[in-house]
Parts: structure tokens; C-alpha cells; sequence
């Protein structure tokens, strides 16, 4: 076989390759919808940050608006602060509130924002005053508990 | 035989078991000290990814569509219980993108590519040409040997994404085709939890950690093997074996290193 | 004895051996330039390691192999690359490259070291083939050809370079008569025309005596005979004697060593 051929099939092969990767980058991932957009930072602080993961959604009405980029703990105030990535293209008034929610019934959790009705926008920075913590299953089950026991009791004192 | 003769057995293989470590070790840097020098000729690699890479695109394509449509198969039948159908091309895709893909395309590399490596590099052991080529005053390692581990190295990670590729392809026509899951929920499932780093980014590292293994051990068992027939059979039943080993432990320890939950 | 100034190669009182055996012990040859010397001995007695010490391959515990004056330190890459591109060597098939053509074999070390052009190269390749008469089996495969033609293609691609030595191992072993006459006439008429020196090992007396200036008889590791080869043939040495005319029976002992037979068959002596 001529060099030339060779050449040309491996410069094939290496082309088909290519292609399998970014077929398998657009068609199977999630590349051609966020990364590429130009976005601007918002922060949100939360008593319970429950089980959000870096890179989980950002949503408002259903659609996904952003991202988040980081997780930390203000040891000041005790609270965990989300950083988040929002599409430069949708800006939310100040008194936007986000809360945390769960796709499905146990599925992963992801950022929900509602938006207020104020005039002015959050800027670049900017962090959401108003936020709702996660509902922690645990917590769900322990007031259950109690407010059962405080029923019984409230029927033994009735009888 | 008494126990002072096992033990002394024992201790003797042992030592030759770390002797034929270390003798690996030294092949291995030699290899990579000397694949520098020869990208400089790269048209000797160029032939190396045709004869190992070209070659194997049947078998891994193939391999792939099966693969994928047999995954497909099995996952619809276990997700129908729960109503999650449509959530078919999100299991296969995860699966391929992050185990099968990068396993499956070794273990097939190193029985297609890797023994016809073992063979080639045993038998011009065995007839001199590699003496010959040192006595020539060219160093065998950086005009045969170099070549093809740069080639292996190349071709695993082109090879498992066409694995990957061919196999979602395979899911969909049997997932879409003939059981008649929704295409466009197909899809955005798939894309909604299949992630460009994690999942794709980390699938092609395996692959090019797997290549890098296989293609050196085909190249260590080709050098070391007797000039003999049963020597090279010996030789590429080996490569064989120790690659597939060598895959699943390595796929074990980058699994637990890439996928653990932070 | 030629002096030191005679002499292309020359070695000086080697020992050589791995772990477990000593392959060569204190021996002293040389091989004077332009003349054609034979290495003569049965399988394994150290002969083809000697090709290997003046190759640079192998170090030898003690004493030193001298080339054209300077001594060979396989430790100096750049000098070992300087002598090994002159000398050429015969392996005992050949060691073609069975993935190249039978014109790309004999090409491989003109391309590998020098920089002529396409054209030059194609000139010099089809002289060397001539030399060897093979200059029509070009295009061929390296699959396709015979064994005697093969030992002349790796001749050619010995010579390709012209070199000052050109080593032989066991160029005669397995030959048909006529492919014989032909390498031993080719050794000869290649080492005269080019002024080469040429090292032959192998273990057929009559065609080596037939064209070499002077013969070494190596047995164990050592080196029991030397001369022209009317001086070995005269010689009275019995480990001589035994080699040159192929008595099966002399200091190297037809049977192995074994009990008396009376005892293996049960009978009583």
C-alpha cells in the first residue's frame, strides 16, 4: 500500500474519531447550551444548602437560566453561600427569592428562582436577600413525630 | 519437599517475580525516553496507527453497535417496571460514556492490536532484525518500538469514542426504532444528565491510561518472548491476559478516583 | 603476527562470560586490513560472541578489542554509532525486514545515515544488488524469496555503505552446493574490490579454506589452533586434527558421558 494511501486513511480514522467525540459532546451531553454563554455571578445564602451539587441547574419557571459554580461556608453567619452563573440574558428584579427544590420526589435538587416585582435588577454580584432553605426529610419526620405525640397527649388529657 | 525447600521456593519465585517488575520498569522508561525522538519521525507512527488503529475499527464498531443495542435492551426491560422507559438513552449513555466504552474498547484492542504487536515484535526478535538494526547503528527502540506506542497511544482514545459513539447510535435504533421510546425524550434525558467533563472528559482519560497500558505490555511480552514458536504463542496468550487484568484493575482505581461523590 | 598499525581489529586478551559460565577465556586475535580471516569452531563455542564484542554489543570483563587503533567502549554512544557505521554485518539468515520490500532493505541504512537524494539512493541500491546478482529481484518481497537469495539481499544491505569490515555469521550454514560456491566466490571477490576486511565465523572447513588469508580455531573458549590454512591442515594438534577433517571420535568424546553400558543392560560384566 503507498504511503499517500496510509497517510490519507489515518488522516480518516483520526477524523472519524474526532467526529465520534463531538457527536458524543453535543448530541449526548450538555455542551451546546451552557458553556459557551456569557454569564454574570449572583450569590444566595441558605440556612441548609440540603443536597445542591456544583454545576445543578438554575431554573425559574421551569427553565434552566444558569448554574452553580461554588459551594462554601460563611463561618460568620453560619450559613452556606451558593455562587451562581446566570445567563447574561435574563435579569431578575432584587427582591427575586430562590429556593431550594427537588426534581421528581427524590430526585436531585437543583435552584429555584421566583421573581419579585421590584423595578430595579440584580447586578453582577449581587447577592438574593430572600431564600428558602431545603427540606430536610429528617427534620420532616421528627416534627411528624412530634406532632403526633403532642395529638395523643392532647386526647389522653381529653378522655 | 520439606517446608525449609517450599519456603525457600517461595522466596526464590518471588525474587524473579520482582526481578521481571523491574525489567518491566526499565522497558517501560525506556519506551518513553525514546518516544520523543522518534515523534520527530512521525510517519513511522503514522503506518503503526494504520496497521493497529485502521485495522481495528471493524471490530470495535461493531462491537460497539452490539453493545449499545443490547444495553438498550436490558435497560428497557428493568426501567419499564418503574415507568422510567424513556430514560433508556440516559443509562446506556452513562454506561458507555464512562465504563463499557473505555473497558470494552481495551480488552478488544489488546486482543486485536496487542497480539499482532506481541507477534511482530517476537518474530523480528527472534529472526535478528532488531540486532541487526543495532549493529546497523539504529536504535530498534526508537525506530520500531517508540512508533507503536505512540500509535497505541493515539489510536485507544479515537477508538473508544467511536465505541461510545456507535453504541448510543445502536441504543437509539433499537430504543426509538423497534421498542418506540419517544425520540426527543430519548435525547434530552441522555443530554440533561450526561456531563461533557464527567462523564465524556473522564471516559477519554481512561482510555488514553488504558492505551498506554496495553500497547506497552503487548511491546514487553514481543521483546521478552523466546525465539521460538511456543515461545510467541506463549507470548500473545500472555498479553492477553495480563492486559485484561490490567484494564479492569486500572478501570477499578480511576473509577474510585473519578466518580467517588465529592 | 601483523603489528598493531596492520591490524583493523584487534583483540587482546578477553575474557568474556555471563553469571553462571565463562563463554571466552584470554584470547587474543587479529585481523589484519584488507585480508579475509575465518573463526572456526563447533556450535557454541564462543564464536558468534566475538562478533558481538566487536560490535559494542557486550563488554567483556577483561582485556580490550581494539578498532582501527582506538579502543571499543560500548559506554560512549557517539563512538559506538562512529564504528558501527563502519562495519557491516551478516546475520546467519539474514535478518532482512520482513515489512519492507527487498530495494527498501538495501536502501534502509542509506536512508537511515545519509541524506542523498531519491535518485542517488535508487543508483547505489541496484549497484549493490548487481554486485550480488539479485539486481531483478527488486520490487520483490522479502516473503518471496529464497533463503540463499535472502543472505545475498542482506549482503547488499551490509555493504550498502561501503563499510571497512563486514562481518559473516555462518554465511555457509544450510546452502545448497551452487548457492555456496556463489557466497563463498561473492565474500572473496567484495573483500578484494573494495579493499574491505572481512571477518568470517563459521564452522565449514572447506569453503572457508578455500578463500581465507588465515583461520582462529576456537574450542571451549579458547582459542587451540591459528594459521593459513595450509598451516592448519598440516598441523599435528589433535584437537586440530579433529576438526579439520571431521573425525567423530578425538578430544572432543563421541559419547556422553555415561555409566559403563554393561550396567544400563542388566548384564553382568
Amino acid at each position: 500500500m503507498g504511503k499517500k494511501q496510509i497517510e490519507t486513511l489515518v488522516g480518516l480514522f483520526v477524523l472519524l474519531g474526532a467526529l465520534a467525540v463531538v457527536f458524543l459532546s453535543l448530541k449526548a451531553a450538555n455542551l451546546a447550551s451552557f458553556t459557551l454563554d456569557a454569564t454574570y455571578p449572583l450569590r444566595a445564602r441558605f440556612d441548609n444548602v440540603g443536597g445542591l451539587k456544583i454545576r445543578a441547574p438554575v431554573k425559574s419557571a421551569g427553565v434552566t437560566v444558569g448554574r452553580i459554580e461554588s459551594i462554601s461556608f460563611d463561618d460568620k453567619t453560619f450559613q452556606g453561600v451558593v455562587s451562581l452563573q446566570i445567563d447574561r440574558r435574563f435579569r431578575f428584579p432584587t427582591d427575586t427569592s430562590a429556593k431550594v427544590l427537588t426534581s421528581g420526589l427524590l430526585g436531585d435538587q437543583y435552584i429555584g428562582l421566583e421573581p419579585g416585582g421590584d423595578e430595579k435588577n440584580l447586578k453582577d454580584g449581587d447577592t438574593i436577600k430572600m431564600t428558602q432553605s431545603a427540606i430536610v426529610i429528617e427534620n420532616l419526620i421528627g416534627q411528624l413525630l412530634y406532632n403526633k405525640a403532642a395529638e395523643s397527649g392532647k386526647d389522653k388529657e381529653a378522655k | 519437599m520439606n517446608p525449609v525447600e517450599t519456603l525457600a521456593a517461595l522466596g526464590a519465585r518471588s525474587i524473579r517475580l520482582l526481578g521481571s517488575f523491574g525489567r518491566a520498569s526499565i522497558f517501560f522508561a525506556e519506551l518513553v525516553r525514546h518516544t520523543p525522538p522518534s515523534l520527530r519521525r512521525f510517519n513511522l507512527a503514522v503506518v503503526q496507527i494504520f496497521a493497529i488503529g485502521n485495522q481495528s475499527l471493524v471490530i470495535i464498531a461493531t462491537s460497539g453497535a452490539a453493545v449499545g443495542g443490547v444495553l438498550a435492551l436490558q435497560a428497557y426491560y428493568a426501567l419499564n417496571r418503574y415507568g422510567a422507559a424513556e430514560s433508556v438513552g440516559l443509562l446506556v449513555a452513562l454506561s458507555l460514556l464512562r465504563e463499557l466504552g473505555p473497558v470494552l474498547t481495551a480488552l478488544l484492542f489488546a486482543g486485536r492490536a496487542g497480539t499482532s504487536l506481541t507477534a511482530e515484535i517476537g518474530l523480528m526478535k527472534a529472526g535478528e532484525q532488531l540486532a541487526a538494526m543495532e549493529m546497523m547503528a539504529i536504535d530498534p527502540r526508537v525506530r520500531v518500538l517508540a512508533p507503536r506506542f505512540v500509535a497505541g497511544i493515539v489510536s485507544m482514545p479515537l477508538l473508544g469514542a467511536i465505541f461510545s459513539a456507535v453504541g448510543i447510535a445502536g441504543a437509539y435504533v433499537i430504543a426509538v426504532t423497534l421498542i418506540g421510546i419517544d425520540s426527543a425524550a430519548f435525547w434530552s434525558q441522555m443530554q440533561d444528565g450526561v456531563d461533557v467533563f464527567k462523564d465524556i472528559g473522564n471516559g477519554m482519560v481512561k482510555t488514553v491510561v488504558f492505551g498506554i497500558a496495553t500497547t506497552f505490555i503487548a511491546l514487553y511480552m514481543g521483546f521478552e518472548s523466546t525465539a521460538t514458536p511456543e515461545g510467541v504463542s506463549q507470548a500473545t496468550t500472555r498479553t492477553v491476559v495480563i492486559s485484561s487484568v490490567a484494564v479492569l484493575i486500572l478501570d477499578f482505581l480511576l473509577t474510585s478516583l473519578m466518580f467517588s461523590t465529592p | 603476527m601483523s603489528s598493531t598499525a596492520d591490524n583493523l581489529v584487534q583483540i587482546d586478551h578477553v575474557t568474556f562470560g555471563y553469571d553462571s559460565r565463562v563463554i571466552l577465556t584470554d584470547v587474543s586475535l587479529q585481523f589484519p586490513r584488507g585480508k579475509v580471516v575465518a573463526i572456526m569452531g563447533s556450535s557454541g563455542c564462543g564464536k558468534t560472541t566475538l562478533l558481538r564484542l566487536i560490535g559494542g554489543v557486550i563488554t567483556p570483563q577483561s582485556g580490550q578489542i581494539l578498532f582501527d587503533g582506538e579502543p571499543v567502549d560500548p559506554s560512549r554512544q557517539d563512538k559506538l554509532f562512529a564504528l558501527r557505521r563502519r562495519l557491516g554485518m551478516l546475520f546467519q539468515f539474514g535478518a532482512l525486514f520482513t515489512d519492507l520490500s527487498v530495494f527498501e532493505n538495501v536502501a534502509f541504512p542509506l536512508r537511515e545515515h545519509t541524506v542523498l537524494p531519491e535518485a542517488m539512493i535508487r543508483d547505489i541500491v541496484l549497484m549493490k544488488l548487481n554486485a550480488v546478482g539479485l539486481r531483478g529481484a527488486a520490487s520483490l518481497r522479502i516473503a518471496e524469496v529464497s533463503g540463499g537469495m535472502a543472505r545475498r539481499i542482506a549482503l547488499a544491505r551490509a555493504i550498502a555503505l561501503d563499510p571497512e569490515l563486514i562481518m559473516y555469521d555462518e554465511p555457509f550454514a544450510g546452502l545448497d552446493p551452487i548457492s555456496l560456491g556463489v557466497a563463498a566466490n561473492l565474500i572473496r571477490r567484495l573483500n578484494d574490490a573494495t579493499g574491505a576486511t572481512s571477518l568470517i565465523v563459521s564452522h565449514d572447513v572447506h569453503e572457508c579454506f578455500l578463500i581465507c588469508d588465515y583461520a582462529y580455531l576456537i574450542s571451549s573458549g579458547r582459542i587451540v589452533g591459528h594459521g593459513t590454512p595450509k598451516e592448519l591442515q598440516a598441523s599435528e594438534d589433535p584437537e586440530v586434527r579433529q576438526f579439520i577433517r571431521g573425525e567423530p571420535d578425538g578430544p572432543v568424546p563421541f559419547h556422553y558421558p555415561a555409566g559403563p553400558i554393561a550396567q544400563d543392560l542388566g548384564i553382568s560384566a
